[in-house]
Parts: structure tokens; C-alpha cells; sequence
């Protein structure tokens, strides 16, 4: 399963797009946003942290198709099933290597993004803390949305729809303990339905993904 | 809805099937059937053993030959991948990419991952589609050797690949309209 996602890397550096889009689109909308909301800072670092947990989020949603989508097409999603590995396992790796080609890349972007916004000073701490615990819970909830839809043409409309209300948990909880971070306020209870939501989707979630392609690859 | 009914057969150490039948008579879903990727509506599969390889070939483009080939042995557990890569006579080939091989050498290679498998009984759909004559020979005497070390091989084709194999024609099995099994409707 290491090889796995060692080889999903491989291929995410080979062929380019892997690292660049999610990140890319990231940094679009988060340097947009001042443009678009006027340069009143106290607004913008009101705001910030919500902006960088949409951003994230929808840079996420951006590259989910991807997962299985390419293994499915070229036939390597059936021979993992008869590989001697479980497909739970094939699952978890592929979702861990979305979350080192999307989700790490955006943790690492947010801070530098966030003076962008003006982020107060506190608030820089408890965004990385938040996106590195919530982003794993996007990539895995994604991984199930994308094994749902994965032998559908243009599924990735389908995709998306099933997938944002899915998200909506972690984006409340993930933006309320960046934004309380901020102010200077307890995070403690935000923080703990976040790890909550991340835990508990790494433990469910492959197993679901895991039913749902056996039953795609018929 | 079934597609086949009936089928029956063993295959022993050393020996090869021949799955034969026109287009869309069931030879693929015969052989999926029998990988484990869907459940057959009634009756089992015994003997788990079995790498499977279909229609499409499970190479990544931007991976090169040995790459390719290197993964799939990590993930089947085996060793060393050069003497696949010599029996299908891709050695010449092996630090190119899977996207610049012709589409007769992206074959070779995915049948070459069979062989890097370790899997003594190998289920082989449409195995020499757009294989040259020499191609062929060459994966008839892959084949056979898997034979004489005690594999066996069962194979949807409609050549005549050369050696002695047992034909079992699933058209004969192909379910009639409606006799679906006890329990289903």
C-alpha cells in the first residue's frame, strides 16, 4: 500500500497537474478576495479565516474526480481488486496520496495566504492546526464520493453535488477553530468535533468506498 | 440478469481452457466471474489463486515499462521483474514509457504483468489483441512454460494459439430468457 501511494506521487509530479491545480486555484480566490471585498483590512481579517477554509475546501473538491477516475478508465482499478491487497487499504492509500498532493500542499500555502487577508497574528497557529486536521476528512470524504460516481460519464457533477453537503461539517467546525484562533477566543470544542469528523471518517470511510467500488467494478 | 447457466468445469495443474463463443456470448464475464470481480448469481468459483487480466491493461502512461512492472510485483509480493520483461521481449524497452509504446507493446506488457504476478492460475481475456504473429508465438510459449511449471490458464480467445488446451464453448452455457435461478425475479 506504500507502493501505492508512492507510485499515485510518481505520477502526480510526472504528470504535472497533480500538484499544481488544487494549490493553483487556492491562490486564485485568495488573492482575489481583496480585490473583491475593497482593502478595509478590519473587514478582511474578519473574513479571513473563512475565506481560507472555502478556498481550501473548494480546491480540494477540485481534484477529486481523479482519484479513481484514471485507474478505472486504464483498467488498474480492476487488477488492484484482484491484487492481494484490500480494496479498504487501496482506498486509504489513495485517499492519503490526494491528501499529500492537494491537501498538504494547501496547509503549507495557507499562512503565506493568510497575510494576504490579514490574518491576526493567534490566527496563523490555529489555521494550520485546523486545515492539518480537517483536510485529511476532505480527501477521505472525497475518496467515498468519487468511488460512488466512479463508472458514471461526467460524474464529476454528480460528484460535487454529493459531496458538498458532506463537507459542510468540517468546513463549520474547521473555520470556527481558525476563527477563534483569531480572536483570541477557547477553541477546544470546535477543535475536538473536528478531530472528531477527521478520526472518524479515516476509520468509516474506506470500508464504505471499499463497498461502493466493488460494486462500480461489476 | 444471467448471462450464462450451467458452466461447469475444473482446470488442474498443467492444464489450459480455451473459452470460445461469438461476441457478447459471456466469455468475459465468465472470466470476471471467475477473478472475483462480481458475484456469480448462483453456483461458486473454487480455487482462489488466479490473476486476471481483461481488456484493458492497467499501464500508466507516464510509468516506464520496468516501473510499471516494478509495481505490480510490490504489490503481489514477487521478486525481481527482469525475466518478465525478457520472455516478452521488452528488455530493448525498458526505461521508455508506457505512453511511447505501441499499442502490440502495451499488450506485451500487460501480459507481462501476469508473469510478474506469482499467480499460479491465470485468466487471460482476448490476450492477443493487436499482437503480432511473432508476439503471439512468444506469449503461446510464455503460456506454455507457466504449463510445465504447474499453472494453469484459462483463456477467452479466437485464435488458435498453438498448444494443447481444452475448449470449452460458453455458448452452449448461454441462459435462456427468463430462467433466472430460485430466489431471483
Amino acid at each position: 500500500m506504500i507502493r501505492l501511494v508512492l507510485r499515485d506521487l510518481a505520477l502526480a509530479v510526472r504528470a504535472g497537474g497533480g500538484f499544481g491545480l488544487g494549490l493553483a486555484f487556492f491562490l486564485i480566490v485568495v488573492v482575489l478576495v481583496p480585490f473583491a471585498l475593497g482593502p478595509e483590512t478590519g473587514l478582511l481579517s474578519q473574513v479571513a479565516p473563512g475565506v481560507l477554509w472555502l478556498g481550501a475546501l473548494l480546491a480540494c473538491l477540485l481534484s477529486l474526480d481523479r482519484i479513481f477516475a484514471l485507474d478505472f478508465e486504464d483498467g488498474t482499478l480492476d487488477l488492484l481488486a484482484c491484487a492481494p491487497v484490500p480494496l479498504e487499504g487501496v482506498v486509504a492509500a489513495k485517499a492519503a496520496a490526494h491528501w499529500i498532493t492537494t491537501g498538504l500542499p494547501l496547509v503549507l500555502a495557507a499562512p503565506l495566504l493568510g497575510v494576504l487577508l490579514n490574518l491576526p497574528g493567534p490566527g496563523f497557529f490555529w489555521l494550520v492546526v485546523s486545515l492539518v486536521l480537517g483536510t485529511p476528512a476532505l480527501s477521505l470524504i472525497g475518496a467515498f464520493g468519487a468511488a460512488l460516481t466512479v463508472g458514471l460519464r461526467r460524474g464529476g457533477l454528480l460528484l460535487s453535488l454529493l459531496v458538498l453537503p458532506l463537507y459542510v461539517p468540517t468546513l463549520i467546525f474547521g473555520a470556527e477553530v481558525a476563527r477563534r484562533g483569531a480572536v483570541g477566543m477557547d477553541v477546544e470544542a470546535p477543535l475536538l468535533l473536528l478531530a472528531g469528523i477527521s478520526l472518524g471518517a479515516t476509520a468509516l470511510l474506506p470500508f464504505a468506498a471499499a463497498a461502493a467500488l466493488r460494486i462500480n467494478l461489476r | 440478469m444471467p448471462v450464462l447457466s450451467g458452466v461447469s468445469f475444473a482446470v488442474g495443474a498443467g492444464e489450459a481452457v480455451v473459452l470460445r463463443g461469438p461476441n457478447g456470448s459471456g466469455k468475459t464475464t465468465l472470466l470476471r466471474t471467475m477473478a472475483g470481480l462480481q458475484p456469480a448469481l448462483a453456483g461458486h468459483v473454487a480455487g482462489v489463486d488466479v490473476a486476471y487480466a481483461g481488456h484493458a491493461d492497467g499501464i500508466k502512461s507516464a510509468l516506464s515499462v520496468a516501473e510499471n512492472l516494478r509495481f505490480w510485483a510490490d504489490v503481489f509480493g514477487t521478486g525481481p521483474v527482469e525475466g518478465a520483461v525478457r520472455s516478452f521481449d521488452l528488455w530493448a524497452l525498458r526505461d521508455r514509457a508506457a505512453a511511447h509504446l505501441s499499442a502490440g507493446q502495451k499488450r506485451r506488457l500487460g501480459l507481462a504483468r501476469m508473469a510478474v504476478t506469482g499467480r499460479r492460475v491465470w485468466l487471460l481475456d482476448e490476450p492477443t489483441v493487436s499482437l503480432d504473429a511473432a508476439s503471439v508465438a512468444l506469449f503461446a510459449g510464455v503460456v506454455r512454460r507457466h504449463l510445465v511449471r504447474g499453472g494453469a490458464a484459462v483463456i477467452a480467445t479466437h485464435i488458435d494459439l498453438g498448444f494443447e488446451a481444452r475448449v470449452v464453448d460458453v455458448s452452449a452455457f448461454r441462459a435462456r430468457a427468463g430462467a433466472l435461478p430460485e430466489g431471483w425475479a
